[in-house]
Formats: structure tokens, sequence, C-alpha cells
């Protein structure tokens, strides 16, 4: 805490400055040409806020649901939402859905590779649309919750609560996924043709939240963000989150490092921003879009938002032989900027890259949440307990 | 010697029981000089035949050849029109261009968005299989 800086804010003064719409935001992108043109201390003076923005597959995300009652009550015990299983083990009517649980009838991998045409984040981009579901649920019935069946089409207006609940989103890096054997495998990171067809990579670059705070300097429990359209907040880190990666000089972790765990009321969410996908041969999930306001309070911070697609090293794994296997071998390393550029060289091979992570979108989610703070509306918050990191 | 431009199509073949059997592709090239890339072909067990054809050579010729297929009883349609893309839908994830050996899909640099050439698609279908959000579409009659 002994560290002077050139520049010093606060996010109080920060807020008063966005109160009266005269606060300085840049995206992240922006930040990064203004970081290298003008240098750290210069950009940490002039600019209050960076905004980062991910548009991607988050597999670890579910919804948090109460049915409401009606009379005869019911305790629900199993329920399901158009024909996905719900966790229900929870107080009367509240339930969970989780983004990777396919309808109880789907075929499945029996004819591979599976289609997994509905799933729980189709669900729950259903319920966002302001689609009506089918609910099931069955009970024992008890003294005081008589009711033993209950079936209805419910929307999510009709739901008491509903939040979006996600335990690990945000991943801070991520493997690029190429397949050495000689056919062709379907995977999370999509499909991947036979002897290194082509190179599967995730992410959003420099627009990428976490790889703008590498060390969780601003972002922690507690920090307000852009959550699929609405606004959510960080509950802390997120399952399998690793606090010390190696990292690179920039302090870029160079394996998949740091993650979030994040809730936001659905009911205020955008179905742009969260859509239920279906990974051949694979399974169901969710895209998430997140944006991550980092507020500017020193050369230091300015740095790190500084930082460019050139600066992130991602490690290529094999997901024919090793994946699976639980070798995860780094095969090379190759930057941001390479992948993005279409075209990697690989084992002496020209290989096609191709992303899974919009980043058109994630940029769209960037300005969005940009334009919210130009405009006032949306404040930033103080972390009240530090994500570790080192 | 003047000749006319080089003319290239990717197009959807029907062919009824009644033609199946029948060498058409081998009198395409002998009496209107038209170059075949065989893109895929199946009769099925109705003895129905579909065939995903790269017909290429003058137009004038390409026109005739045309008209002798469709004067016996074959029906013809681009294959531009047997895919579309939901644009409402599609996220310009960038996860269809893994299987589009085409090329049909591709990602703009400049903007990042996944373009769509319907005129270099082979109907191949790989990329329905492939896109997350299911934003890419085929006809009905399921022969894709």
């Amino acid at each position: 805490m002994s560290k002077k800086y050139a520049v010093s804010k606060t996010i109080t003064q920060i807020n008063e400055k966005i109160r009266a719409k005269k606060a300085v935001v840049l995206n992240a992108r922006e930040m990064t040409n203004l970081v290298k043109s003008e240098g750290k201390v210069k950009a940490a003076s002039h600019v209050d806020v960076v905004t980062t923005g991910t548009f991607s597959p988050m597999c670890s995300s579910s919804a948090i649901f109460n049915i409401g009652q009606q009379p005869p009550l019911i305790k629900t015990q199993k329920l399901w939402l158009n024909g996905v299983s719900c966790y229900s083990g929870l107080a009367a009517v509240d339930a969970i859905i989780g983004a990777t649980e396919p309808s109880d009838d789907d075929p499945l991998n029996k004819v591979y590779p599976g289609m997994f045409k509905y799933g729980g984040g189709h669900v729950i981009e259903d319920l966002v649309r302001g689609k009506s579901v089918r609910l099931k649920a069955v009970s024992y019935g008890t003294d005081c919750y008589p009711r033993t069946a209950l079936e209805k089409d419910i929307t999510l207006a009709e739901m008491r609560n509903a939040w979006l609940f996600n335990p690990r989103n945000a991943y801070q890096n991520y493997n690029c996924a190429v397949n050495l054997t000689n056919k062709i495998v379907y995977t999370y990171m999509g499909p991947l043709r036979a002897n290194m067809g082509n190179i599967n990579f995730a992410t959003a670059g420099e627009l990428s939240p976490l790889f703008n705070d590498p060390y969780f300097l601003t972002i922690g429990l507690g920090t307000k963000i852009f959550l699929a359209g609405g606004t959510g907040y960080v509950l802390g880190s997120g399952t399998q989150h690793n606090p010390s990666p190696p990292r690179n000089e920039r302090g870029i972790p160079k394996l998949p490092a740091g993650t979030l765990m994040v809730k936001g009321d659905l009911k205020q969410m955008n179905s742009r921003y969260l859509r239920g996908i279906s990974f051949a041969g694979y399974g169901c999930s969710l895209s998430v879009g997140i944006g991550i306001p980092i507020p500017i309070l020193n050369e230091e911070i300015a740095w790190h938002t500084g930082v460019a697609d050139t600066d992130i090293d991602m490690p290529v794994v094999d997901y024919g032989y090793d994946y699976g296997a639980g070798k995860s071998k780094i095969l090379k390393y190759l930057s941001y900027a390479e992948l993005k550029s279409g075209e990697v060289e690989l084992n002496e091979k020209r290989v096609s890259t191709v992303p899974l992570t919009s980043y058109s979108m994630s940029l769209e989610i960037a300005d969005t949440l940009k334009r919210w703070i130009d405009q006032g509306e949306f404040l930033l918050t103080e972390a009240q307990e530090k994500i570790e990191a080192y | 010697m003047v000749s006319s431009k080089e003319y290239s199509r990717i197009i959807s073949l029907h062919f009824s029981p009644e033609v199946v059997r029948r060498p058409m592709m081998y009198n395409l090239a002998k009496h209107f000089d038209l170059t075949f890339n065989i893109l895929k072909a199946r009769i099925s067990p109705r003895e129905e035949g579909h065939m995903i054809l790269e017909l290429s050579g003058k137009l004038e010729d390409y026109k005739k050849g045309i008209s002798y297929l469709q004067e016996h009883g074959i029906s013809i349609r681009d294959v531009a029109q047997s895919i579309s893309r939901d644009e409402e839908s599609c996220t310009h994830c960038g996860l269809c261009t893994a299987l589009c050996l085409a090329r049909a899909l591709y990602l703009e640099q400049d903007n990042r968005k996944i373009l769509f050439d319907s005129t270099k698609c082979t109907a191949c279908g790989m990329c329905i299989r492939t896109c997350p959000v299911s934003a890419m579409e085929t006809e009905a009659n399921g022969d894709f």
C-alpha cells in the first residue's frame, strides 16, 4: 500500500464524474491504442473507466428460480421445464436449471455425433425471450404440501424470482484445440478435423475482461457488471479459479487461470446476449455476454488495460489423444493476434483458425456498457473482497 | 477467335426413377461441351436421384445443357437457394468456418463478421450441424 502513483483516483470520484456525465470512458481496444501512443500515466490521467466485453460459450451457467405457489400447495421433488430436468432439492418451489442439461428424451450420442438440439441453455434463452415453457413437477405430498403433481405453462414474468447464477464464467485465457488423430473429433471446442485440419480458440483477446485486470486489482466480490443485457454482480472467484498460473512478462496467465462467479436478475436480461447453444457430438450449453468496467484508479491499472492482442499467449492442446486422457501437454504457444489472423503455423503446417467467441458481439457489449456509463446510468461499485491472484 | 466467357454454377438436380439410369452427365459433356464436377450424388431406395454438380462452360452451352436436362424431367435449382442463414440468429462467432471446406462461410477481417457467399456453397450441410445457435437452415425436403 506504500506505492506512490503519479495518478490516483477513487471510485467515489469517478462515480461523481459519471453522474455529471463528465467521465471519460473508452472501450478496451481504444485504451490499448491510447496507452501505446500516450503512455500509461497520461492515459491514466485522461481516462476514468475502460469497458471490456466477451460473448462466448460458458458451460458453467445456470438459472435459479421460484415458480410460485397455487393452491393446493406443492413441495416440488422433481421438476422439468420443456422436458429438461431441473434440480429442485431446495425449499418448496425453488429450483435450478443447468445450461448443459439436455432434455430427457434427447438421443444424446446414440447416433454419433448427436445434435443436442435442446437443453437447459435453450430453456433459459426461451424464458428471457418471453416464451412460455411447459412446467412439470411431481412430489410425494406432505401434510403441509398436499399436491403431488403440477403441469402448466409458465413464463419468466409469472415466476416469482429468477436469477442467472453462473458458477464459472469469463475464463482468463483458454486452450486452443487441435486434433492430432486421423479422425474428426467433436468437442466442447467445436468440431476438430483430423490431422490438425483446424485450430479452434476462444476469448475476446484485448477486449476480454480478465486480460485487462490480470491480477484482479479492481474486479472482486460486489463488482457491478453488464450481464446478458442487464446488470449483474461478481460474487467472487469461480470454480477452478487458479490464482497463481505461470504468467508472461505482462502478467498475462499462460494457462486457463482466473474465473468469475456471477449473478444477475434474469428478468432484466436480453436474449441477444444469452443464447442456448448446441455442440454437435458434445452437448448443450449457453453463450453468455459479460462486460466489466475497470476504473482507472492509477497508472498501473491503466497499463494493465493497455494489453494488446500481441501480448496474449494462448496454449495449444491436442484434443484428439491428449485432453481426454488427462494430459494437457502444451504443443505450442500462439498469440491471440496470430490466432485472429485466420491462419497459423503448427508443426510446419498452415492451419486455419476458428473462433468460438464472437468478436463483434464482444465489442458490442463493451460499447453498450460504455454508453450506459457515458449516459450516467451505470455507476461503478467498490469490490468488497479481493479475488486471490499472484 | 472470340470465345464467350466461361460460366460456372453449382446446381442441385433431382431425377425421377425414369431417368435415373440414363447417362445424363456423359451426354452433357459430349453434346454440350460442358465440364462437370460431381460434389454429391445419391440414389434413394425408391430410385429417385439427387445430385449436386458444378457445371461449367460457355453460357450458351450451359443454357442448352440445362434445357436438355429439364426436357428429360430433371428438376434443377441453384444450390444457393438451398442453404440460407437466419441473420437475426447468427452471433458471428465463426464456428461454422471449421467445416466449410468450400469457404462459402468466411470471416471478414475488418469488422470480424462472418459472411456467407452462397455462390460458393456446395450444400454439403456441415454448417447446419456445426452452427451452435442453429442459424443455418435448409429446405425441408431433407435431401442435403
